[in-house]
């Protein structure tokens, strides 16, 4: 996979993660690009479009568009599996996600994505695993915060 | 209080920026924790304010505290969102990477998991080379963490790591290979992904892996893993035929198995496909195209290519697809039809294709459609048509089309149909007339109007058929409308032109008739409108209409004299235009004494001192070696692509036509015993579109028959259903008889129908020899060949060993082999179009029983010579043989090699991989070897006359060194040849004892060489302008001398 993003229907981009390096600048075109072409697609039509050399697969929840890009030899039932998955993910955690929730703990989408995907190939199929590791970082990140809370009011 | 917050802001408005950020800790040894704790509270201020550039800063700021090494930060949370903001802000070009490093491999090593793991992460997305090549031996040592959480991370960012830096796959490889059996389940999923997409970049490292791979797939029961297995093993198959019969049953299984996971067996199906070249289609694969279409088209267009048959039975779901909403899929069902047209069903096709014409809505999908209904039809010359009628009424109906751009492709089609199928001529320009006579129709919107291009046609086809035309005067009136100034000049320059001919028609038409007013009267319409012509802003049409309008003018003075003028007016236009087909030029005759194969200029002198000197200096007393040499630009530029083809060619497998490889050389030639033909094994179906070739004769002889009964009969030729002429032709109205050039038509539909690397292409050029170009390379090649002969012959004779080393490099083979392969260098020789290529040809000789293919020759590069390889491989794959060896069969390779300096001799080590083949099973095997790369091989020889050699030693340029060779007793000129032939110098001048000699390396340095003998000492003092470089050639040229 060669990057991630989930945008609203109103094409305001919420969460982007580039697994290939690109500058600032061609990030801005391809976003911009995308957001226009996923967005005038009709909801009857098929989630794949070919789009410059690559693959678009792309599904929409409620008001977000999960839009993953992959290469010509990549699967593309599988990436819609990912991007599946990865809603299941936010929505286990978050308990029945909505777009607040990704705006307002992006962070913590991030982490569930990393949690589940490295370098643009899922490095964890169980959903269970992900979720657990998720967990764990959170309280030691809890237990951090406190600490530190106790330390500054001192 | 207030007053606080407003200070507070103002101070806000004077921000550190980053450089201040670094200053201050710097500043701050002491108490450094403390400050950055202000400056990140700073920050925090910032990144609430809602100018972005603040914010901006803030973050630039917060990353580069995350990545200094303190001691105050082991925190988690701040580990965890410094990795955040990194991996989303870096790019490879972001100069703070370079700092990370060491925070990033404290992470690494951090005890706390999850600390290593957002570490790992956020690596994975800002990998750099420098980072990959750093963190590399961290990440391996991950590979073996107690924790599956860490290794399977520490797995999946090898792949990141080996794409950066490759060199780390060879350690890393066997610990990744025993990740494939590791107890958790995750960690050998992230396994089998790393090796999955490793080995679609080059499977056929990964061969080998199969066994295990076999026996994951058999017995993992999760999807993830399975489809990646699947997938990987896509990419084996074609290399390992085998394995395709195996994998059939398994995943069959899996398909059948698998309930409600519809992806498992759309990839086995994916496989299946391209594994199922000669094999029953699977009916499992049908099912496909009802669920998903999308990926049921794609794969069809895939089982297109080897079972057509069982895709055509679709043929209408597939027409349907073509109603759908999604532009993806209709653009993919065009595809689709576009190869599953036949003869049969063409008509229905196409017709389906324009319904869809009209009711499509958007120019761009509607054009889209138009170009495939063109292509479909003129595919293959026209293969699919039987009647032609037909295919001009579609295109007269394409004319309708409002707005599209493709005017120009209809009007060239036009052409093409009208002028190469006679019969249709009739037809066509009774149909082009009523274009011509409804052009406002096409005409009407002037903004878009791509379509009038399509005028163009029709105007020079009626003009050009004229004869055919029923009412000549009617289009005549129609093509001389005043609306016809509105159109685009190059189209009136037509019209008028072919006015002109219409007119001399109407004349003809009225000949013997004795009342001559229609003619006069023709004149006069002529005379009337033309003028409108002649003010035009197109100097082409003007300049036409004016001189038609004199020439009518003129006709028009005879006419009323009652003069008879039609004959000569109609003379203007005889004789019937042509196109020339691209490959005409071979039939043109060679005029006589012009000998094509003659050389224009002397061959350049490179490869004639090397070919056939070395054998003149052993017998002769006085070689000469002056020759001009050719510095003409051209020349050069020309014989480096040359070069630069020839390598291409001969690295590329696929390739075999008219190539000088040494496969053919060795087939052309029967002088060659030794070296026996070899066949041409090709591993890839080269699929040739269209009939067999014999076919193709047979049926190209029964219509030329038939076309020939037809003209005779002109009357009946409406009603044949026949199609095609030959294209080309000269038929200059009489004295050139249809037979002289009837065969010429095949020869030329043929060759253009074959593709380059059709089976046919070979064989049937090779007949057909007429092809003086090819004789000229052929002639070439055979002294390639000669000198190639020579170097075998003496390979054969000194039986390896020492000998070799006589030549300018050689490969030792390190371990004797039960299976002998025998490779030989017969040369290394410096390319002298690019100072910085070595070009060494190598001879495989197969000396074993056994069938050798896969050869794989790799080169270990060193700092100053590496092999060049294809773009886009990495600096450890290998390049592939391009041929394969039967049983005691040699040819020979080329492999180009970049070197830097040249001044050093070096060695390259090497293997060579292949599989050799018995009749029951192929084993992996490996050759080493080492190549030499003397400095002579870096030296060419260049002829210098005198004077020049001369005024370069005056120069004083030249650095001095000389070396004394004791008990040499060998005639003078034996010493001398010696020394041209096995280290590239050439004599300059020679008297009596004493010669001065020559050379050159590739990178322009000169040596200069005097040699003089007496009593069995010979002593050469030399001068070069590289020191290094003169002193290892004199030392090479005394270990020649030191063998004998």
């Amino acid at each position: 996979m060669q990057f991630m993003l989930l945008f609203s229907r109103q094409g305001k981009l919420r969460l982007q993660k580039w697994y290939v390096p690109l500058s600032d600048k061609e990030k801005k075109k391809i976003t911009r690009e995308l957001v226009q072409t996923v967005l005038a697609r009709k909801p009857k039509m098929c989630s794949f479009l070919e789009w410059r050399d690559l693959k678009i697969v792309y599904k929409r929840y409620a008001s977000l568009y999960f839009c993953c890009a992959i290469e010509d030899q990549d699967n593309e039932l599988i990436t819609l599996e990912i991007i599946h998955r990865y809603v299941e993910l936010l929505d286990k955690y978050f308990g029945s996600v909505c777009e607040l929730d990704i705006i307002f703990n992006f962070e913590k989408a991030y982490f569930i994505l990393d949690e589940f995907l490295l370098g643009g190939e899922a490095q964890e199929t169980s959903k269970k695993n992900v979720l657990k590791a998720i967990e764990q970082a959170d309280l030691l990140q809890e237990s951090e915060d406190e600490y530190l809370s106790v330390k500054i009011f001192k | 209080m207030a007053l606080k917050i407003v200070k507070g802001s103002i101070d806000r408005m004077f921000d550190k920026n980053l450089q201040d950020l670094v200053r201050g800790i710097r500043n701050h040894k002491e108490d450094e924790a403390k400050y950055i704790s202000t400056c990140i509270d700073e920050i925090k201020q910032e990144l609430k304010q809602d100018n972005i550039a603040v914010k901006a800063n803030a973050v630039c700021k917060l990353t580069y505290v995350r990545s200094l090494t303190f001691s105050c930060n082991t925190l988690f949370c701040c580990t965890r969102i410094g990795y955040l903001a990194a991996s989303q802000c870096f790019h490879e070009s972001t100069d703070v990477i370079m700092l990370t490093t060491n925070q990033i491999r404290k992470d690494l090593s951090s005890p706390n998991q999850y600390d290593t793991g957002v570490a790992l992460t956020g690596l994975s997305c800002f990998v750099t080379p420098d980072l990959a090549r750093d963190l590399a031996n961290d990440i391996m040592t991950l590979m073996s963490h107690t924790k599956p959480y860490i290794r399977k991370k520490a797995v999946l960012i090898m792949y990141k790591v080996f794409l950066k830096y490759p060199e780390s796959l060879r350690p890393a490889f066997p610990r990744l290979k025993e990740k494939l059996e590791d107890p958790d389940p995750g960690v050998q999923s992230a396994a089998v992904n790393v090796i999955c997409e490793l080995a679609r970049r080059n499977p056929k490292n990964y061969l080998s892996l199969a066994p295990l791979f076999f026996k994951l797939m058999t017995s993992s029961t999760n999807n993830w893993v399975l489809i990646k297995i699947i997938k990987l093993f896509g990419a084996l198959t074609p290399l390992e035929p085998r394995l395709g019969k195996k994998l059939i049953e398994p995943l069959t299984n899996l398909i059948h198995s698998s309930d409600s996971e519809l992806i498992v067996p759309l990839s086995c199906i994916a496989v299946l496909i391209s594994l199922s070249s000669g094999m029953p289609n699977h009916s499992a694969s049908h099912v496909v195209c009802v669920i998903v279409k999308y990926l049921g088209l794609l794969a069809m267009s895939k089982i297109l290519k080897t079972h057509p048959k069982s895709v055509q039975s679709h043929k209408d779901l597939i027409l349907q697809c073509l109603d759908d909403k999604d532009e993806s899929i209709r653009l993919r069902a065009l595809d689709l039809l576009y190869g599953m047209v036949s003869k049969k069903n063409l008509m229905e096709i196409v017709k389906k294709l324009m319904l869809h014409v009209d009711k499509a809505e958007g120019t761009t999908y509607r054009d889209e459609l138009l170009t495939k209904i063109i292509d479909i039809c003129s595919q293959s010359n026209y293969q699919y048509i039987t009647n032609f009628e037909w295919y001009i009424s579609i295109l007269v109906e394409l004319t309708r089309l409002e707005g599209t751009r493709h005017g120009h492709l209809i009007a060239s089609q036009m052409l093409d149909v009208a002028i190469r199928v006679k019969a249709i001529r009739a037809f066509a320009v009774a149909q082009m007339a009523t274009l011509l006579d409804n052009a406002h129709l096409l005409t009407g919107n002037t903004q878009r109007n791509g379509i009038c291009e399509v005028l163009y046609a029709a105007a020079w086809i009626c003009g050009e058929f004229s004869e055919h035309l029923e009412n000549p005067l009617q289009t005549l009136e129609a093509m001389l409308r005043p609306k016809v100034a509105t159109l685009p000049g190059h189209i009136q320059a037509v019209y008028v032109q072919n006015a002109a001919k219409l007119f001399a028609t109407v004349l003809r038409s009225q000949e013997g008739n004795t009342d001559s007013t229609t003619a006069q009267e023709t004149s006069q319409l002529m005379i009337d409108r033309l003028p409108l012509f002649v003010q035009s802003a197109n100097l082409e049409v003007q300049e036409r209409a004016s001189c038609i309008l004199q020439l009518v003018k003129y006709i028009q003075k005879l006419q009323q004299k009652d003069v008879e003028v039609a004959e000569e007016v109609s003379a203007l236009f005889a004789g019937e235009l042509n196109p020339v087909a691209p490959k005409a030029q071979k039939k043109v005759p060679v005029p006589e004494g012009l000998d094509l194969d003659a050389w224009i200029n002397e061959p350049p002198s490179e490869s004639e001192s090397e070919d056939e000197k070395p054998k003149a200096i052993f017998t002769k007393e006085e070689p000469k070696h002056s020759r001009p040499r050719h510095t003409e630009v051209d020349e050069k530029e020309l014989a480096r692509r040359r070069e630069a083809r020839k390598q291409e060619q001969a690295n590329n497998p696929f390739y075999i036509k008219a190539s000088p490889s040494s496969q053919k050389v060795y087939q052309e030639t029967p002088g060659v015993e030794h070296i026996p033909v070899v066949q041409i094994d090709l591993s890839v179906p080269l699929k040739v579109p269209g009939l067999p070739m014999s076919d193709q004769y047979v049926k190209l002889e029964e219509e030329r028959r038939q076309k020939e009964r037809a003209e005779k009969k002109k009357k009946e030729k409406k009603k044949r259903k026949e199609k095609r002429s030959g294209r080309g032709k000269k038929h200059d109205s009489g004295p050139e008889s249809e037979e002289d050039i009837t065969p010429a038509h095949m020869v030329d539909i043929v060759t253009e129908e074959m593709p380059e690397v059709g089976r046919s292409g070979m064989n049937f050029t090779e007949k057909s020899s007429k092809h003086k170009k090819k004789k000229q390379k052929k002639e070439k090649e055979e002294k390639e060949k000669k000198k190639k002969k020579k170097h075998h012959h003496h390979h054969h004779h000194s039986d390896g060993g020492g000998e070799e080393s006589v030549q300018n490099g050689t490969v030792e083979e390190e371990e004797p082999l039960p299976v002998s392969l025998c490779a030989c260098v017969c040369d290394i020789q410096g390319n002298l179009q690019d100072g910085s290529q070595v070009v060494v040809s190598v001879i495989f000789e197969n000396k074993c029983n056994s069938f050798l293919k896969s050869m794989e020759f790799n080169v270990l590069d060193s700092l100053n010579s590496k092999l060049q390889r294809p773009e886009g491989a990495g600096p450890h794959d290998g390049l592939t043989v391009p041929f394969q060896l039967p049983p005691g069969v040699s040819n020979e390779a080329r492999f180009v090699f970049t070197v830097q300096s040249i001044v050093m001799p070096q060695k390259l080590k090497g293997t060579l991989t292949f599989i050799v083949k018995n009749e029951d099973s192929s084993t992996h095997e490996k050759l080493d070897f080492k190549l030499h790369f003397t400095c002579t091989s870096y030296l060419i020889t260049t002829p210098c006359y005198s004077d020049a050699f001369a005024k370069l030693l005056e120069s004083g340029d030249l650095k001095g060194s000389s070396v004394r060779l004791e008990g040499v007793n060998m005639p003078f000129h034996h010493l001398l040849a010696r020394i041209c032939f096995h280290h590239h110098f050439s004599v300059v001048e020679r008297i009596d004892s004493c010669a001065s000699m020559y050379s050159r390396s590739i990178q322009g340095h000169h040596v200069c060489l005097l040699v003089k003998t007496a009593d069995q000492t010979v002593s050469i003092d030399a001068k070069c302008d590289e020191p290094s470089l003169l002193g290892n050639v004199l030392d090479e040229i005394k270990q020649t001398f030191s063998q004998c």
